[in-house]
């Protein structure tokens, strides 16, 4: 059981962190000049992933795992005694 | 009213509301001195820590900073808000299960070594008091600029208000205070920006207002930005000059190193459960990212203002805030083609860079120089970054009020900051040095008594660095971050996520001293060849934090499987932080 959590856990935490890693290093800096060519409003796109996007997904990020590992607590609290 | 007055008004009013906040919330106990008790509510410790990340280089400098790098500068801001993903995801909720005081503490304990102790105390010591001399310097430069007074004093005025609720409140009464000053910082920060935003492109939200076309025209902000800094010489600003793996190391060693910031870190130890720490770094993410995605719009509008207020301008008709920060020496003019107007291009102004005022005044009433001017280009423009975002209210001719409140949030951002550095320092003292290591038998009141003095002695030192600015402190800055990311991110990710790491492959010291040889090369030995010709694989001293961070966990990885395994109490205390 514990490993299952713990298993849970680490799948979330890589598929958050491939999602962060793409967001900011992927079209904030590499694909960046490449994403340029599009535009959104005054904004080049991969200009706006480096000073915008990129930040905005990181709150969305965090927000996504607060609410998975939630819910993955509560389906092992059984199994957990309470840290107070 | 005059600005002046105002100001007075502003910044008296929330020193006196953070001194009230102190005396209603001082700490009693080691625990409450260390960890506020473990009693703050997620949102107000969201606040806290964003009070407490937020310094006077991201209110003052950093959108100053990316206004002249332009796109280079998205750096600082993935940077700075994409290492709290990593914190709240890795570090975090795990740190705030183990349930101690300290980061070395942590690292103490898994780690089964004082030796390891020992070191990120070092390391933590040092990286906060590189930090808090930079906060001084953004106090002074506030207290002369805005309020007349003398730096050093203005030093010492910040430092007694700091004393006063560090020593007296420990992270109780730092907690609290922070709260009050997230909010006339975030509210000191949006008011102008959302000024600016209106005024220059009738949108009232700066993060869409910087992609939107000029007041009465249909040309984006953006373009006319990249059509006049070309012209002027520069890159265009929405174009990086920097290398992409350049860009990449920095960004990279700015957010390992955000998540191995030590003062951040130790707030999540003042929630009462795991879930309230993720849940606490969702919220001070959100409470950052508010500034850090206004950030980036106020730095276009600085760049594009300050470029229309004074290009072939008369000197003499220049405006006020111009002189009044050429009078402070943060600005400076030389009339290279002596037409008595004032041109801005690329290229530095001054040889030597930074000027050097005389007491005399020029045919126009500028302030002259003793270096010669650089006659490689036309530039006759000096300005220091630092003072874009102080300045921008004034550039934009909004009223005093806001200059006001600017000055106020100024010194929230700074007091905040070096608050909790403080505190940091302190706690590392009395309880990883004293207590753990060198005086194990002292009581809980001793220990107590301990901690003040040195958050005492901590602040005397930090105001010793306001007053006398070591000269490298811009420097070591790049050093700060790196050798977190290089040293105590990786001791804290593999002490949770890597079971097998025992104390021999703990490899914080091959982070520490690689990345230090580096920079120090670089930075001080041989400073002259520090460019991307010399550089490995083209990365700058600020990048190299990535690579000692590599380093280390590859070394760590080796060295610890000639090693026995870790005893079996540490497999037991990894397991059970694991759990939530």
């Amino acid at each position: 059981m514990k490993n299952n959590y713990w298993r849970s856990n680490l799948k979330i935490l890589s598929i958050l962190l491939s999602i962060w890693f793409i967001v900011s290093f992927g079209f904030g800096i590499i694909l960046s000049d490449f994403l340029d060519q599009f535009q959104i409003g005054g904004f080049k796109l991969g200009f706006w992933f480096a000073q915008q996007g990129s930040i905005y997904f990181f709150v969305l990020l965090t927000f996504i795992y607060i609410f998975l590992m939630n819910k993955l607590d509560q389906k092992y609290k059984d199994n957990n005694e309470e840290d107070h | 009213m005059d600005t002046q007055i105002l100001t007075y008004i502003f910044v008296g009013v929330s020193f006196a509301l953070y001194i009230g906040i102190a005396i209603w919330s001082r700490a009693s106990s080691t625990n409450e001195f260390y960890i506020a008790g473990k009693g703050v509510h997620p949102i107000a410790n969201g606040m806290a820590t964003a009070a407490d990340w937020m310094s006077a280089a991201s209110f003052i400098s950093m959108a100053g900073l990316i206004a002249f790098l332009g796109k280079d500068g998205s750096v600082y801001l993935m940077g700075w808000t994409g290492g709290y993903v990593l914190l709240a995801l890795l570090l975090a909720p795990y740190l705030r299960k183990f349930g101690q005081y300290t980061v070395p503490d942590f690292i103490g304990t898994r780690y089964y070594s004082n030796a390891a102790r020992l070191v990120a105390v070092v390391c933590l010591i040092f990286v906060s008091f590189t930090y808090v001399a930079g906060q001084m310097r953004g106090v002074g430069i506030v207290f002369s600029r805005f309020l007349e007074v003398d730096i050093n004093l203005g030093v010492i005025i910040g430092m007694c208000i700091v004393f006063f609720y560090a020593v007296l409140g420990g992270m109780k009464g730092i907690t609290y205070t922070q709260v009050a000053q997230y909010c006339v910082l975030i509210f000191a920060y949006l008011v102008p920006a959302i000024f600016i935003s209106i005024l220059m492109t009738g949108n009232p939200i700066p993060q869409l207002g910087f992609g939107d076309t000029l007041l009465n025209s249909d040309i984006y902000l953006l373009d006319k930005l990249d059509k006049v800094t070309t012209e002027l010489g520069f890159n265009a600003y929405t174009e990086n000059t920097k290398s992409n793996i350049d860009i990449f190391c920095i960004t990279a060693a700015l957010m390992f190193g955000t998540a191995g910031l030590p003062h951040v870190i130790v707030r999540f130890f003042t929630v009462p459960k795991v879930s309230d720490a993720r849940k606490s770094a969702g919220y001070a993410l959100i409470f950052i990212a508010i500034l850090y995605s206004t950030a980036p719009a106020v730095s276009a509008f600085a760049r594009m203002n300050f470029i229309d207020s004074v290009q072939e301008v008369q000197y003499k008709e220049a405006p006020n805030w111009f002189k009044n920060w050429e009078n402070i020496g943060l600005i400076a003019w030389t009339d290279k083609n002596d037409d008595e107007i004032i041109q801005y291009s690329s290229g530095n102004a001054l040889e030597g860079v930074k000027p050097i005022f005389n007491n005399g005044r020029g045919a126009s009433g500028q302030r002259l120089l003793n270096n010669k001017p650089d006659s490689t280009n036309s530039n006759e423009i000096y300005i220091d970054k630092d003072i874009m975002v102080l300045a921008n209210p004034e550039i934009a001719q909004l009223p005093g009020w806001v200059i006001a409140l600017v000055a106020a949030g100024a010194l929230a951002a700074a007091l905040s900051t070096a608050a909790g550095l403080l505190l940091v320092i302190s706690t590392s003292v009395s309880h990883d040095l004293l207590k753990k290591t060198f005086m194990p038998q002292i009581t809980e009141k001793q220990e107590l008594f301990y901690a003040r003095c040195s958050a005492a002695a901590a602040i005397l030192i930090a105001g010793l660095f306001g007053i006398y600015p070591p000269g490298f402190v811009a420097q070591v800055v790049a050093f700060a971050f790196g050798l977190a990311a290089a040293t105590i991110f990786p001791a804290l990710l593999m002490g949770i996520f890597y079971k097998r790491l025992n104390k021999e492959g703990a490899g914080m010291l091959s982070g520490l001293i690689i990345t230090s040889a580096y920079i120090i090369n670089f930075k001080f030995i041989n400073a002259h060849l520090n460019s991307a010709d010399n550089w490995f694989l083209g990365i700058s001293p600020e990048g190299f934090g990535f690579i000692g961070m590599i380093v280390n966990f590859v070394i760590a990885l080796i060295v610890s499987n000639f090693f026995s395994k870790p005893p079996n109490n540490i497999y037991s205390m990894v397991d059970k932080i694991r759990q939530p």
